[in-house]
């Protein structure tokens, strides 16, 4: 049985449809609805194994990237959601859905939601956007949506990226092994040099999960670098099937379809 | 009750926030030390004082990095007289609120009224001249309000309701001067044989007409709507009389020994001749729908089309960069969501011409605002705008010259993808109008008159309603349900509000069914809307539908599950007349025959004055060393690197990018045009170019048109796109066309642009003008911006394998120079660098260029072609180093005469910096070099050298000598650094 994804969007998602393309490719059925509908019926979160809060901006991040979703999801959603996590389902957010996550507060607590959500995603130090691409490393494997240690390219594309939190927070998230994804600089280091960490965050976080690992939130794009032309310098490099990002949607789909079947 | 949150950031002046707008202010020349930089948000209604406490705690504030205080709207704040408020003038749109009113919606409240002010706390009181500079650098006076000292407010500022009164117009009565008067008061913007043909319409009705129907014929034939120069008459001549001197350039072809033209010089209609005319002679069957809708549409596969469409949005940008700029892009993105039924927009372009950024700002002209002031603004508006509605852009340029000053022009375009089957609509009697989107306020009054104008250095203050301020996440909601409701078949014609407002897109969806419309039922922003201020204002975000009655509920249904307003305003009422009320008094009542036919067509004079000398700026570089000569055109405004701007695009949203703006390892090598991949999971490919050179225009029109769309085709085929499918966009920006020599130099471009694209087979598919743009200085003296053309290419890659990028790729390939090189100097960048006058512009073989084209093409079908990359300013020396610097390799070039035509014993420098048309450089490897040189049997081309492990470009000159030798470093560091400097930034680290 096909495990089934949601691509949930709010006024602002702009990356749904690439999203769900994506989880299709990787098997999964893959609906796309909006949170109107779900904070309709907040019930139907109950269908699906693997729920996916894509880019773009939701309500503009107008008051802060991500905080009207995050708030939704927080007054609107979160016994459903509570429920959802606590069957051991999936949730992923790839850049706003990071930032909704994290302000959420799904991914910092020892509870589903941390209140209030103790680390934020804020201004790039550069102070404005930056579209470009950088080189990762996989440095937890804490949760089913990676497999390997391994450095990974995927485009950023975002003005609020910079992880920050008290310290404190920072360790406890080092050594529950929650940082699952770092920047790092050509020889493969974790850095705080611009552009190779191209926001300034804290210890170079690009990407992290809950201690349950179930929800996993990170800056970058693996959904734009899933088809070989994706690369930017694929007309250099020699022709590859996929490019990297394929394999977490690949992981995650196959977790969901072993949550589908219990 | 109202109360104040201050959001204070903990890092206090370290935060982000802080930081940006103290270096803003460093900018401006003030003292900015230790600012602080709150956020306050203002709430009024019946709040509970604790609820709110907690909300601002854990939702207003980001309880991480911000503490959060509550007080009263009317209550003292310690810092008082230190500080500074900018919040968005009453009624101005400010996307902010919207989304307060959500997330406080979400927690249980439900508000009268919110605001956001930005608070800025300096170390010490502001002065009056302080305050002024404070508030330029901080915001803009057309938008925004500034007040000093502490905030105290009861309540928040509201409009005052509207009372209806009919405003009727005395027209009938009015000598030729009472007109003109009358013409100036009401900024009508016509001239005076309209005026006269409106009089005469309302002298046989018997009556005046009402403010509103003036206003509405004002808009619908104004140039910019109509496009009644480039639609019209003209009566076009040649000045031959100057002597080619030291001082003077050579006289150019004649359009009438070419045979272009009729020997009395009478054009009936310039767009049809030309442009149009190009489009219907070539016929192309993948020519889905050309010039009758929002955008041109060609075909893409069996089921899908793509459509694009670029416009120019100069006057607003001039006044207002960031509104100015975001709103362009979001009237082109509506243009596509209105083409057909609807098309989904996958890819922006931007193209703009500033003044220079250097320029001394005691030089920029009182009522222009200094031109880097304007480009942050303008690319923090287009940022902003394309990043929100999810759209890529990955395709653009820059340029510069000191004309623009007063008069930017700022490009904006929107390709979309549309199944076959949507292309069409039709309006049809019954059906229902509905207006969706954002709501009607004040902003963009008159910005379709406004735009035919020439700025002044009043204009800042006059016509500040002109300016709009959009907000892209209304329209990205609009365009989602928009597209669900396509695909639901829910409506029959859909159009987006632009200029003009309701005005033009009801008037025009009508234009065959008549329509009634009861503006009274118009959603508002706010209170004390007139009826013509309704259906005239410019107001972003709104797209208008034809709705089968049936349909209706559906309709509103699906927006509203979405949060999207949408309202049944009136009936395409089959009276072939526009009716207009307000609570059920009538105040519109014309018919369209009247208001789209009933402009009279007037013929206007064009000359041309042939050779008439150009002014050339003061060169930079003294000596003769290639080397010199190369690194100051490399890093030249127009040349340098646009990674500053580039950056800040999202480029890679909807994951189809396959050619990005940049290329090779240090992702510093620019693109010659960008590909995409447009159908997920698909595997074609289409490349979007474009073409401009603004100092072609000076030495001839005509050449510069024909140079134009060469350069966009050669970006096009080099990438990899395929000439034989391949359509064209023309958008001309010129100086005020009533003035017959700048409408003879339109005219000349036009006549280039027909026998340009007629040759290659490209056709026009779409098109649009901008032709009043001059600058009034105080002194009175009116600056023409120099004449410009952009042409923009789009059309699908010859394959996905095919795609080619222009960064060196392997030590030991073959470089090949395709095409001849000429001693074509006029305008081109060594003139200016140098400040060598030379008189020969470079000129066009387009039979020729077709052929090397389709080999190309041909070539990289079979895989020969690692790397291409056009020749164009700077010449062959320029696009070598540019393809040194982007593969991190070296090559080594040895010039020869045999890149001349025979015969012609041409200098090392022509063949170095020569910008001859329809040149090509491409590296293929040794073993595929035989392969390729035969596809060009027949046509120039020459072995120029080798690629070279060692990151180093070597140029020998025909002798032998070395010419050139020059680190790729180096290169790439002059290449990359000028924006960056110039907006006093680091240039950052690449990762190779």
């Amino acid at each position: 049985m096909k495990p089934k994804a949601l691509v949930l969007r709010a006024a602002g998602t702009n990356c749904e449809r690439e999203t769900a393309w994506t989880l299709k490719q990787a098997g999964a059925e893959a609906t796309i609805l909006h949170v109107n509908q779900l904070i309709h019926a907040p019930s139907r979160l109950e269908e699906f194994q693997l729920v996916v809060i894509p880019g773009g901006f939701s309500y503009g991040d107008d008051l802060g990237s991500g905080v009207v979703f995050a708030n939704q999801l927080r007054t609107r959603l979160k016994s459903a959601i509570e429920r959802y996590i606590e069957d051991g389902n999936l949730m992923l957010g790839i850049c706003n859905g990071f930032q909704v996550l994290l302000k959420a507060g799904l991914l910092t607590g020892r509870d589903v939601f941390d209140d209030p959500p103790r680390a934020t995603l804020t201004w790039n130090l550069s102070g404005r956007y930056g579209d470009r691409w950088v080189d990762l490393r996989i440095v937890s494997e804490r949760t089913p949506f990676v497999s390997g240690r391994k450095i990974v390219s995927y485009p950023v594309a975002h003005a609020e990226g910079r992880f920050v939190a008290p310290p404190a927070v920072l360790d406890e998230l080092e050594s529950d092994n929650q940082i699952v994804f770092q920047y790092v600089d050509g020889a493969g280091r974790p850095t705080q040099d611009f552009p190779f960490n191209p926001n300034g965050s804290e210890r170079a976080i690009a990407g992290i999960c809950s201690k349950s690992g179930q929800v996993l939130g990170l800056m970058p794009h693996p959904e734009r670098n899933v088809r070989h032309f994706h690369h930017p310098e694929w007309t250099r490099l020699s022709k590859r099937e996929h490019g990297d990002g394929y394999e977490l949607f690949v992981n995650a789909v196959k977790h969901a379809s072993h949550l589908a079947q219990c | 009750m109202l109360f104040k949150v201050r959001l204070t950031p903990k890092l206090k002046d370290q935060s982000p926030e802080s930081l940006r707008a103290a270096r803003t202010l460093k900018e401006a020349g003030l003292h900015s030390n230790g600012l602080v930089h709150r956020r306050l948000i203002l709430i009024e209604g019946k709040v509970d004082p604790g609820e709110l406490e907690r909300i601002s705690r854990e939702l207003l504030a980001d309880p991480v990095i911000e503490t959060a205080q509550v007080l009263k709207g009317d209550e003292p704040e310690p810092e008082g007289e230190c500080l500074l408020h900018v919040s968005r003038r009453t009624g101005v749109m400010d996307p902010i609120e919207q989304s307060l009113m959500r997330a406080l919606f979400d927690c249980g409240i439900q508000p009268q009224g919110v605001k956001s002010v930005d608070q800025y706390e300096f170390a010490a009181p502001l002065t009056p001249a302080e305050v002024a500079k404070a508030y330029t650098a901080l915001g803009n006076s057309v938008v925004d309000e500034a007040h000093r000292g502490p905030l105290l407010l009861k309540s928040l500022p509201k409009g005052k309701p509207y009372r209806f009164k009919l405003q009727q117009v005395d027209v009938r009565g009015l000598t030729e001067e009472g007109l003109k008067k009358l013409n100036a008061g009401m900024r009508l913007s016509m001239n005076l044989p309209e005026l006269q043909a409106v009089q005469a319409f309302y002298r046989e009705l018997q009556r005046d007409p009402s403010d509103v129907e003036l206003l509405t014929l004002a808009q619908t034939w104004s140039e910019h709507c109509k496009h009644k120069t480039l639609a019209g008459k003209v009566h076009y001549r040649e000045h031959r009389a100057h002597e080619s001197g030291p001082d003077s350039d050579v006289v150019h072809e004649s359009l009438f020994d070419m045979k272009l033209l009729p020997l009395d010089g009478r054009i009936g209609n310039l767009l049809k001749d030309t442009i149009k005319r190009a489009t219907e002679e070539l016929n192309k069957p993948w020519c889905l729908s050309v010039f009758v809708d929002n955008a041109g549409v060609i075909e893409f596969d069996e089921s899908e089309a793509v459509c694009f469409k670029v416009e120019t949005h100069n006057h607003p940008s001039a006044i207002e960069p960031y509104g100015g700029a975001g709103t362009g892009l979001g009237g082109v993105i509506r243009d596509i969501l209105g083409t057909g039924l609807g098309a989904r927009p996958i890819l922006n372009t931007n193209v703009f011409c500033f003044g220079p950024l250097d320029a001394d700002p005691r030089q920029v002209p009182k009522g222009a605002m200094h031109p880097r002031k304007v480009m942050r603004g303008v690319v923090n508006g287009v940022r902003d705008y394309g990043n929100r509605m999810g759209i890529p852009t990955p395709n653009g340029s820059i340029h510069f010259d000191p004309r623009y000053t007063g008069n930017p022009l700022v490009y904006a375009g929107c390709v979309g993808i549309i199944p076959r089957d949507k292309i069409q609509k039709q309006a049809r009697q019954g059906d229902i109008i509905v207006v969706a989107g954002g709501r009607t306020g004040r902003d963009g009054i008159g910005g379709a008159t406004f735009s035919s104008v020439e700025l002044t250095s009043e204009s800042e203050t006059i016509s500040a309603g002109a300016v709009q301020i959009g907000n892209a996440i209304t329209e990205q909601m609009v365009q989602e349900c928009l597209l669900q409701a396509r695909d639901r078949g829910l409506y029959r014609a859909v159009t987006d509000c632009g200029a003009g407002g309701l005005s033009s897109a009801v008037g025009e969806m009508g234009e065959d069914t008549g329509a009634s419309v009861e503006l009274h039922k118009v959603p508002v922003k706010y209170e004390g809307l007139s009826y013509a201020e309704v259906w005239l204002s410019e107001a972003q975000e709104r797209m208008v539908f034809a709705v089968p009655p049936h349909k209706l509920e559906e309709l509103l249904d699906l927006f509203r599950s979405e949060d999207v307003e949408a309202t049944a305003i009136g009936t395409f009422d089959g009276s072939g007349r526009l009716k207009l009320t307000w609570d059920g008094h009538e105040v519109c009542d014309m018919p369209m025959s009247f208001v789209h036919g009933g402009m009279p067509k007037v013929e206007r004079e064009a000359v041309w004055n042939s050779g008439v000398p150009r002014g050339l700026p003061d060169p930079i570089v003294k000596s003769e060393d290639p080397g010199e000569i190369l690194l100051a055109i490399l890093g030249s405004p127009n040349v340098c690197s646009k990674e500053w701007v580039v950056r800040q695009y999202d480029h890679e949203v909807q994951a189809m990018s396959a050619v990005k703006p940049f290329t090779g390892p240090g992702r510093d090598g620019p693109s010659d045009a960008c590909a995409i991949v447009p159908r997920l999971g698909g595997d074609q490919a289409i490349v979007v170019s474009n073409g401009l050179n603004t100092r072609l225009g000076d030495v001839d029109p005509f050449w510069m048109a024909q140079s134009n769309i060469d350069e966009a085709l050669r970006n096009y085929v080099v990438t990899g796109g395929d000439i034989d499918h391949c359509a064209i966009l023309d958008n001309f920006s010129w100086g005020n066309c009533n003035k017959p020599d700048r409408l003879g130099g339109l005219v000349r471009a036009c006549y280039g642009c027909y026998v340009a694209a007629k040759a290659f087979g490209t056709p026009f598919i779409s098109g649009k003008d901008s032709l009043n743009n001059e600058f009034m200085t105080e002194a009175g003296v009116s600056v023409a911006i120099p004449p410009t053309l952009l042409i923009s290419a789009i059309g699908k890659a010859v394959s996905l394998k095919g795609l080619t990028t222009m960064d060196l790729k392997q030590p030991g390939s073959k470089l090949f120079l395709l095409g001849f090189t000429r001693d074509e100097f006029a305008g081109s960048h060594h003139e200016m660098v140098t400040g060598r006058r030379a008189t020969e512009p470079p000129r066009l073989d387009t039979s020729m260029a077709l052929r090397l084209y389709r080999a190309l093409n041909e070539a990289q079908r079979q895989g020969l072609v690692r790397s291409a990359h056009d020749c164009a300013e700077g010449g062959l020396a320029v696009a070598v180093a540019e393809m040194v610097l982007a593969g991190r390799l070296g090559a080594k070039v040895r010039l020869d005469p045999r890149l001349a035509p025979s015969g012609a014993e041409p200098h090392d420098a022509t063949l170095l910096f020569s910008e001859s048309n329809s040149r090509i450089i491409a590296e293929v490897a040794a073993q595929d070099a035989l392969a390729f040189w035969n596809l060009f049997k027949g046509l120039p081309i020459q072995e120029i050298g080798e690629v070279t492990r060692e990151p180093r470009l070597l140029v020998f000159g025909m002798k032998g000598d070395k010419l050139i030798d020059q680190d790729a470093q180096t290169l790439a560091k002059v290449f990359r650094e000028p924006l960056y400097k110039a907006f006093g930034e680091e240039l950052p680290r690449t990762p190779a």
